[in-house]
């Protein structure tokens, strides 16, 4: 090996001079997945997709969700999703940056999918979290509660969780929360 | 201080005498101890329990060009076991105090620390060095690294990486009593990448479990750290690396497990929660950094064969350690030779999509297409469909900076035996005519 680098070391200028490497950008293994997963991504159609940051930047995206049935019938959802540069060896990050009143998802925005957090595999992908995410709001569960008073309401009271669910959607107070307008 | 005649006595003989298990370019002499220090560049990553070691049993086997590079300051709880380190030394950067000691013990030694982060460097700084040893403790980093060390490499048409270009990296790892040490030449033995599934997945728990349900400490503290810390810091993030914010979540911690009538939350373990910290052991650490030391004495010199490839130890209960022989992934992206591709300049991208659908090797439909960060094409989402369309018109050599020769990534649907897949592929893209050089030069990497 040494050998070799006494020759190398000669040849490092000549090297240098020739087709220079484009030290640009490197790009992570996770990007490369990612981008697989994006450019095959297959939404339901109550979804859309968004890239604040342009093109070249695909590892932080935005995920629309109009659900058309189900107690959010008619409201707008939006999520980030941060991807880190080991993925799919890590979940994306997913957060609700809409405030959305769901026994599934705090105030704060954070979200109760099994597959974000303990049940994340590899094999997973961005079009499953997409499934599990439009899922959370056709069948929204009491047993998974991050709002616990929401998920009270909804065992407890549907007819009262669902207009619960309509008033904060319009916009307005649900107890002492403010909720702004998300219907589309 | 004049060098005494027996300061490498040991050294020497390994490096002055034939053997029977030797790298076949072994050449035994008093010429290989002076070329390892002449020629020999490491690159230490890593400066602290295993990189404060590696340095020390790098210095000490021989090596004089040394770097090391680490982005973190020295903190109380590392004292225990980074021996490089004092109590004075507490709040200054690890690589310039573990540089400075090892300098003012080993004499003749040099030592240039890099206080900043890996990915500040550019790919020059990387490529400077004959070998790099990973003294880490995050899979990110070691990514980082592989896929640094891995562009170096080049194939000649046939395939066969070129010698030179291989970049060897050492890898050492410890969690407890549990640690591993690997080596990787690029191109013959598997680089990180072939085998991130070697790595468990990380441990999570259900927020919802968090927010309702808490049972152990862990629960507690994570509790603290995900849910709370939103709530009352509106938009300000979390910093691990802040004492006050470990502090606030300890706190908050010690409340919520009270409230659940659950024992055992301490700062440390908070720390431990938080930050995913194993109790380190500093005998793990030297085991581990001495195999890595050797390894890259062996590399370099030829004077044993290498470990292959890769090792663990576990000294839990007695003593276990076993060698592995790893395979490479032959479809790798980052360590993999790809398909290779030779084009004119004046190739539109439009063109090359319909020339990857012909080629026999790869017969891909619906290409997507990205050159090192930069998405040059994708199918889909429409909304990327439509931000990359007027690429399709622009020559690819242009998409491509102007650089001869290149790695890009396709995917898109390929067709093995009639049946559809979706696939991920790695393509050397090599233009013709270039700087007055030959086509087989060029793919030849010259």
């Amino acid at each position: 090996m040494i050998k070799l680098f006494k020759v190398k070391e000669k040849q490092r200028e000549i090297a240098e001079n020739a087709n220079g490497r484009a030290p640009v950008k490197k790009q992570s293994a996770g990007e490369l997945r990612l981008h697989k997963d994006i450019s095959e991504l297959n939404l339901p159609k109550s979804t859309t997709i968004a890239f604040p940051n342009g093109k070249d930047d695909l590892m932080n995206f935005e995920v629309t969700i109009r659900p058309d049935e189900g107690y959010y019938q008619g409201g707008m959802f939006v999520f980030t999703f941060s991807v880190s540069p080991i993925y799919p060896h890590e979940a994306p990050k997913v957060k609700c940056k809409t405030k959305v009143y769901h026994p599934n998802i705090d105030l704060e925005g954070n979200v109760c999918l099994n597959i974000l957090r303990e049940d994340w595999k590899p094999v997973l992908n961005i079009n499953t979290i997409v499934y599990g995410l439009h899922h959370l709001f056709t069948e929204p569960n009491h047993e998974d509660p991050l709002n616990h008073e929401a998920a009270t309401v909804l065992r407890e009271n549907p007819k009262q969780f669902e207009s619960n669910v309509r008033r904060a959607m319009t916009g307005g107070y649900v107890n002492q929360t403010y909720f702004t307008r998300c219907i589309c | 201080m004049a060098e005494s005649a027996g300061r490498w006595r040991d050294l020497d003989k390994l490096l002055l005498r034939p053997g029977n298990i030797v790298s076949p370019n072994f050449e035994p002499g008093p010429e290989l101890r002076d070329d390892l220090q002449t020629y020999a560049r490491v690159l230490v990553v890593g400066a602290g329990g295993l990189g404060c070691e590696l340095l020390k049993d790098l210095a000490l086997s021989g090596f004089r060009n040394i770097d090391v590079i680490d982005m973190d300051r020295i903190e109380v709880t590392n004292l225990n076991r980074q021996f490089l380190f004092r109590l004075q030394d507490v709040g200054k950067p690890k690589a310039e105090v573990a540089a400075m000691r090892v300098m003012e013990r080993v004499s003749g030694v040099n030592i240039v620390p890099h206080f900043c982060r890996i990915e500040d460097k550019e790919l020059d700084f990387y490529s400077d060095f004959t070998i790099i040893a990973l003294g880490l403790d995050s899979i990110e980093a070691r990514s980082y690294i592989n896929a640094v060390a891995c562009s170096f490499l080049e194939y000649d048409s046939d395939d066969n990486p070129l010698e030179e270009s291989i970049k060897p990296m050492v890898d050492g790892g410890t969690e407890g009593f549990k640690g591993h040490a690997r080596v990787i030449l690029p191109g013959k033995t598997p680089c990180f990448e072939c085998t991130i599934w070697l790595f468990p997945p990380q441990v999570k728990f259900p927020l919802c479990t968090l927010a309702e349900t808490p049972r152990t400490a862990a629960h507690c503290i994570e509790y603290a750290h995900l849910i709370k810390w939103d709530e009352v810091h509106s938009g300000k993030s979390f910093d691990a690396d802040d004492p006050e914010h470990m502090q606030w979540v300890f706190s908050e911690a010690v409340k919520r497990a009270e409230l659940f009538g659950i024992p055992g939350v301490t700062y440390s373990l908070t720390q431990g929660v938080v930050k995913n910290i194993i109790p380190a052991i500093a005998s793990t650490n030297a085991i581990i950094s001495a195999a890595c030391a050797l390894e890259a004495l062996k590399i370099m010199t030829g004077c044993s064969k290498t470990l292959s490839n890769y090792l663990t130890y576990n000294g839990l209960e007695g003593l276990h350690t076993k060698v592995t022989e790893f395979v490479r992934e032959k479809d790798c992206l980052v360590c993999g030779p790809g398909v290779l591709l030779e084009l004119d300049t004046s190739v539109t991208l439009q063109k090359f999509i319909e020339l990857i659908g012909e080629h026999p090797k790869l017969l891909l439909s619906k290409p997507s297409i990205t050159y090192r960060g930069k998405t040059l094409y994708m199918q889909a989402p429409p909304v990327l469909e439509e931000m990359t369309r007027s690429n399709l018109i622009l020559p690819l050599y242009d998409l491509m900076d102007k650089v001869s020769k290149d790695v890009i990534h396709v995917n898109g649907m390929t067709s093995k035996n009639d049946a559809k897949q979706s696939c991920l592929l790695k393509l050397r893209i090599v233009f013709k005519g270039i700087d007055g050089m030959t086509d087989m030069d060029m793919a030849s990497g010259a």
